[in-house]
């Protein structure tokens, strides 16, 4: 089997066992992005140098006898929202096009501990802002099921490298569905871990509240290993959790006897595709036939979900974003004559037109006279939408829902952005109420991956992690690769 | 219509951007469909409700105050569109 098309567990077995190098393995995946990323459009940096130097260490380590870690020597990609030292950080905005991170994100500490290999930086949403990876100032990604299609967002090029073979694990982020949903688009698993579970040191800040870093991967037992090393305090980040990190590989058990796996109808309703609709019933069935209990759960605040998040989203962003001055850092306009005029230009020709309209639905929002009436109305709600999924959670240990309501849509579709943002309504309550979830292959509908969504209980990620490998094992969509076919 | 052309601009000031004339109409639109929608709010009661700012039950995380290697006057200036004398270089803040 090509190298290209492995997992991180099995790559590493052969690294162990000397049957691969970390080289060899490394060039094989420049050799793959170099065959189909002109199609894909996956990466927007590489660091090919970089990267065998350090796969060269790792094979020296092999060679001496030494012990390595998981990740060691397995190449993977980073969202372009992650500082990497020394590679640029460009949030796929033309404000960050020049942007050099002058640091490491804690999770990229964490992974240059466990000596892994970063192939490159990939393409998003700018600012990750978006579910098609369109809005990005410097190319569009797409879907290798179908190259008419989008690989989803805002991780859609995190997502599509994984898909199309461009490497073999790699991280997003997730402030409203930004993992799962591409995950889920590319016949893939991505988690989004419980706020707080991974620190954000070093991750571009969108809306602080919501945003959480996690793995995209081919299969569950990948993305366990991923969240072994990325998760744990820091004391960069002061949201970061001071609680013991389990090794995630454990909790990988092909049991789900009495699991009490809980469907909120609301999740069910109007918008849903029937044929995504379809796969999910398939997947209930096979979780009764495993022995897991099913529950019926109602949800009733879902419908008040997005809305909530595009008010928080928005005003986080347009207090975040504030820092996007043409002072220090960033694009800067020329010939401005003073310092408020070059600020207000640098912006306006800095960010595209998505991010300048959340900063100002933020301004909006945020603004005397209306901070009562939407704002604070939102957190109240959110409020609201937490106590609800506390109180699922005492009738079921996990609930399952579809992860978006349709699947990968045509690149352009031309649609409204209050049309894309309804499509987030399975994936926002999540970060809403901060909890973990996980997107899992499931099926097909005319030939796009269908994903299936887990959501568990706050630190929970052992019986998410559980859940999604019993289906995983008991079923093929995982071992299933993108053919990179279709017509662009 | 919850926002004019008139508030828009205003927005936009108050946000550092501007609204150029062409997108003006569109932006407007746009705005107004999203604040519609989100009168949907407006039905629930949430008397009494308190707000969630953030998920989680920590609040004021302290660190002893020891003195640690930051960032350097050259990494802190890596990136700057004008630097002059080890500074940031910006055009006239005051006539």
């Amino acid at each position: 089997m090509e190298l290209y098309k492995g997992t991180v567990h099995e790559l590493h077995q052969q690294l162990v066992s000397k049957k691969i190098s970390a080289v060899e393995l490394t060039n094989a995946m420049y050799d793959r992005i170099g065959a189909v990323d002109d199609q894909v459009k996956a990466y927007l940096t590489l660091d090919k140098q970089g990267a065998l130097a350090q796969a060269a260490k790792v094979d020296a380590k092999i060679a001496a006898g030494e012990a390595i870690k998981p990740l060691a020597g397995i190449p993977g990609a980073i969202k372009d929202n992650i500082c990497i030292k020394g590679l640029k950080t460009t949030c796929s905005s033309k404000i960050l096009a020049n942007y050099e991170a002058i640091y490491d994100a804690h999770v990229i500490e964490n992974l240059k501990a466990d000596e892994t290999i970063f192939l490159g930086k990939t393409n998003m949403d700018e600012f990750a802002m978006g579910s098609t990876t369109e809005t990005s100032y410097f190319q569009t990604t797409h879907n290798p099921w179908d190259l008419s299609k989008v690989p989803g967002g805002s991780s859609g090029g995190s997502a599509a490298a994984i898909a199309a073979g461009e490497a073999i694990w790699s991280l997003g982020s997730d402030t409203g569905g930004s993992i799962r949903q591409p995950a889920s688009f590319n016949g893939i698993v991505g988690i989004k871990p419980t706020y707080g579970r991974v620190s954000r040191y070093g991750c571009v800040a969108f809306a602080s509240s919501l945003d959480q870093i996690g793995p995209i991967t081919r299969d569950v037992t990948d993305a366990a290993i991923v969240l072994n090393t990325i998760c744990g305090l820091d004391k960069h980040d002061s949201t970061s959790l001071p609680v013991d990190v389990p090794d995630f590989t454990k909790a990988l058990r092909q049991d789900v006897k009495g699991l009490r796996i809980g469907l909120p109808k609301e999740f069910y309703g109007a918008g849903l595709d029937p044929k995504v609709d379809a796969e999910l019933k398939k997947a209930v069935e096979i979780y009764r036939q495993m022995g897991a209990e099913i529950v019926d759960i109602s949800l009733p605040s879902t419908e008040y979900a997005v809305i909530t998040y595009y008010i928080i989203a928005p005003a986080e962003a347009s207090a975040n974003l504030a820092r996007y001055d043409g002072v220090r850092y960033g694009y800067r306009a020329s010939n401005a004559t003073s310092a408020p005029e070059m600020t207000t230009r640098s912006r306006t020709e800095g960010f595209g037109p998505e991010v300048r309209r959340r900063i100002m639905l933020g301004t909006y929002v945020l603004s005397s006279g209306y901070y009562d009436a939407y704002y604070k109305k939102a957190m109240q709600v959110r409020t609201l939408i937490r106590r609800e999924y506390d109180e699922a959670f005492k009738k079921c240990d996990v609930l399952l829902t579809p992860t978006s309501p349709v699947p990968a849509y045509k690149i352009d579709s031309q649609m409204d952005p209050l049309a894309i943002y309804l499509l987030d309504v399975c994936t926002i309550p999540v970060n809403l109420a901060g909890l973990p979830g996980i997107s899992v292959p499931c099926g097909f509908a005319d030939g796009m991956p269908v994903g299936m969504q887990l959501i568990g209980k706050p630190l929970d990620e052992e019986t998410v992690l559980r859940a999604a490998y019993t289906f995983e094992q008991a079923t093929n969509f995982h071992t299933q690769l993108a053919p990179i076919g279709g017509k662009k | 219509m919850k926002v004019t052309e008139k508030d828009v601009k205003y927005i936009a000031q108050l946000s550092r951007l501007a609204v150029a004339e062409s997108e003006m109409q569109k932006f407007t639109e746009q705005f107004n469909q999203i604040l519609n929608y989100a009168d949907i709010l407006q039905k629930i009661n949430t008397e009494g409700v308190e707000p969630t700012a953030h998920v989680l039950p920590i609040n004021n995380v302290l660190r002893a105050d020891e003195a640690l290697p930051g960032v350097t006057n050259a990494e802190a200036l890596k990136n700057a569109p004008a630097v002059h004398n080890g500074g940031f270089k910006v055009p006239r803040v005051i006539e």
